[in-house]
């Protein structure tokens, strides 16, 4: 337990003050003196607040993308497969998430590549595939995080009564009506915990835009650049803040529906 | 539910098409990687072995499978056992501040793995340095069991909230000792819980890229890592679909028989 107290929290506090810290523009070294320079930097540039909005909107993107097919299929589980049939779903729906990360973004990579698979099926319909970008990276985002919605929403139908759905088809609810007023709101809770996962997972991404996202960066790539390329631990820590500060936001709005007790 | 039969035909074609979309992916990199090619294309010209034959020779992709399961077998050990301890302290004792440790033990997945990866680069940098610890084996080992630890608490603290204390007690009241009931009674009772949880935390470890990236400096470098670097070296495109290719192979079993054996608390996610 003191290991996580220690390497963990510890790290976390030692990254926060690290933020404050800067780095001698000549030599590159760190130097520990408080300054809010980082932050200020953060702030005022409009390059980072452009890859930060554009962050925020691709990770909401993917998060609905996830929700509206997560839904169908997760009810499709829940109230009309056979428990025996239901069980092979789970497992076929988790199994690729298991799957190695890096397989899979590599696997899109050569989906989306000049002469890939997506240009392969479009050729016949002349359909010019736009290949790496900001809707690669959404896609694959969303590819990749879609169990993650999938299941938080499939346990929350499962918990649904079925007497429920046949009471509101007996009261003259025709299924889209019953769905809209009886399992929707019942799913909200459900689909609020897979967004986290989704949305903060897209958050803190720089590979898969690495892989497939060609020149528009995400902000978790501004903070990896900063510390790979140019060694400046202060400022990526700094910009860490960005995505976490975004997620703790997130999780506070969205406390109110009581999803955090599902998780 | 009285869905009309068409509804009930589209809202499975939907899920059909959806698992397709998971998995067409994978079996994209399975077809591809015994494409004769040397360049990526699509459809495939032909059926030839002769690129697992170059990868299995290829001397970066062993050393780098090697630090791999050398990381992963480190990282697991110790998640076994911190994970074990955790679960046994949140299970079986009432202490001050036993709801915080439930919630830091999941931090570490919930958090983006690029703010525990410079979290841990920065941590190592300002703590490590001065005692000549450089970065290496030992911090991807420190860096993956700090997120491995999660998997091991959730499966065993699932089998032990399931089991309850009653036979822990009756072996004591029997006139076993503390020993003898770990032993006998309870070490039998999360075997098989602990091999789940040891088996995904290796999965997951051996998966790992981005807290491998922060602490691994620049002496060692997992498989992950190898496979990252050379993604953007055209000559090494046929390679890599191999490497692929065994990942998504290698990762099928442990997974599946990890399923098997836990109470699926295997289900508890990450990245």
């Amino acid at each position: 337990m003191l290991w996580l107290v220690v390497a963990y929290l510890g790290s976390l506090i030692v990254m926060f003050v690290a933020a404050f810290w800067s780095t001698n523009d000549f030599t590159g070294a760190l130097v520990r003196k408080f300054t809010t320079n980082n932050f200020h930097t953060l702030i005022t540039e409009s390059v980072y607040r452009t890859i930060a909005v554009r962050s925020i909107v691709v990770a909401s993107i993917v998060t609905i993308v996830d929700a509206v097919v997560a839904i169908p299929i997760a009810f499709f589980m829940a109230k009309i497969l056979s428990p025996r049939w239901r069980r092979i779903m789970v497992a076929l729906v988790l199994l690729p998430l298991w799957a190695s990360y890096l397989v899979k973004a590599y696997a899109w990579r050569t989906i989306f590549s000049e002469g890939g698979v997506l240009a392969w099926v479009a050729s016949p319909f002349n359909i010019h595939t736009p290949g790496y970008g900001l809707g690669a990276t959404t896609a694959v985002l969303a590819y990749l995080w879609l169990p993650y919605m999938i299941l938080p929403v499939f346990a929350g139908l499962e918990r649904l009564p079925d007497s429920l759905l046949d009471a509101s088809s007996d009261l003259g609810a025709n299924a889209w009506r019953t769905f809209r007023t009886i399992v929707l709101p019942i799913t909200y809770p459900a689909f609020i915990a897979g967004s986290i996962f989704t949305f903060s997972l897209s958050m803190g991404d720089y590979i898969i835009v690495k892989i497939v996202g060609g020149k528009s960066q995400l902000f978790a790539n501004v903070v990896y650049d900063n510390i790979g390329t140019a060694g400046n631990l202060p400022f990526a820590a700094a910009a860490a803040m960005v995505p976490v500060v975004t997620i703790i936001a997130y999780l506070l709005m969205v406390r109110r529906s009581g999803a955090l007790d599902n998780l | 539910m009285n869905l009309s039969k068409r509804a009930r035909r589209a809202l499975g074609a939907f899920s059909g098409l959806v698992l397709l979309i998971l998995y067409i992916p994978l079996l994209v990199v399975l077809v591809n990687s015994f494409n004769p090619a040397k360049t990526f294309s699509w459809p495939p010209t032909g059926f030839s072995t002769k690129w697992w034959s170059r990868a299995i020779a290829n001397e970066g992709v062993r050393t780098a499978f090697v630090t791999s399961v050398k990381a992963g077998l480190g990282a697991t050990s110790i998640a076994l056992l911190l994970g074990t301890m955790a679960a046994f302290a949140v299970a079986r004792y009432t202490f001050f501040g036993r709801e915080a440790i439930s919630l830091l033990v999941i931090l570490p997945i919930a958090l983006p793995g690029i703010v525990t990866g410079i979290a841990l680069n920065s941590a190592f940098t300002t703590f490590l340095k001065p005692f000549g610890i450089g970065f290496g084996l030992f911090t991807v080992i420190v860096g993956h069991a700090t997120f491995c630890i999660v998997v091991v608490y959730n499966n065993v603290l699932a089998r032990l909230r399931r089991v309850g204390a009653t036979l822990e007690e009756a072996s004591g009241d029997l006139g076993a000792n503390t020993f003898q009931t770990f032993r006998y009674v309870t070490f039998p009772t999360i075997r098989s819980s602990l091999v789940a949880g040891a088996l995904l935390a290796f999965a997951l470890s051996f998966d790992e890229i981005v807290v491998t990236t922060f602490t691994s400096g620049a002496s060692i470098k997992t498989l992950p890592q190898w496979i990252f670097d050379n993604l953007f070296r055209p000559n090494q495109a046929p390679v890599i679909n191999v490497v692929a290719a065994c990942l998504i192979v290698a990762f099928a079993l442990p997974v599946w028989l990890s399923q098997r054996l836990s109470d699926g608390a295997a289900a508890g996610g990450r990245i």
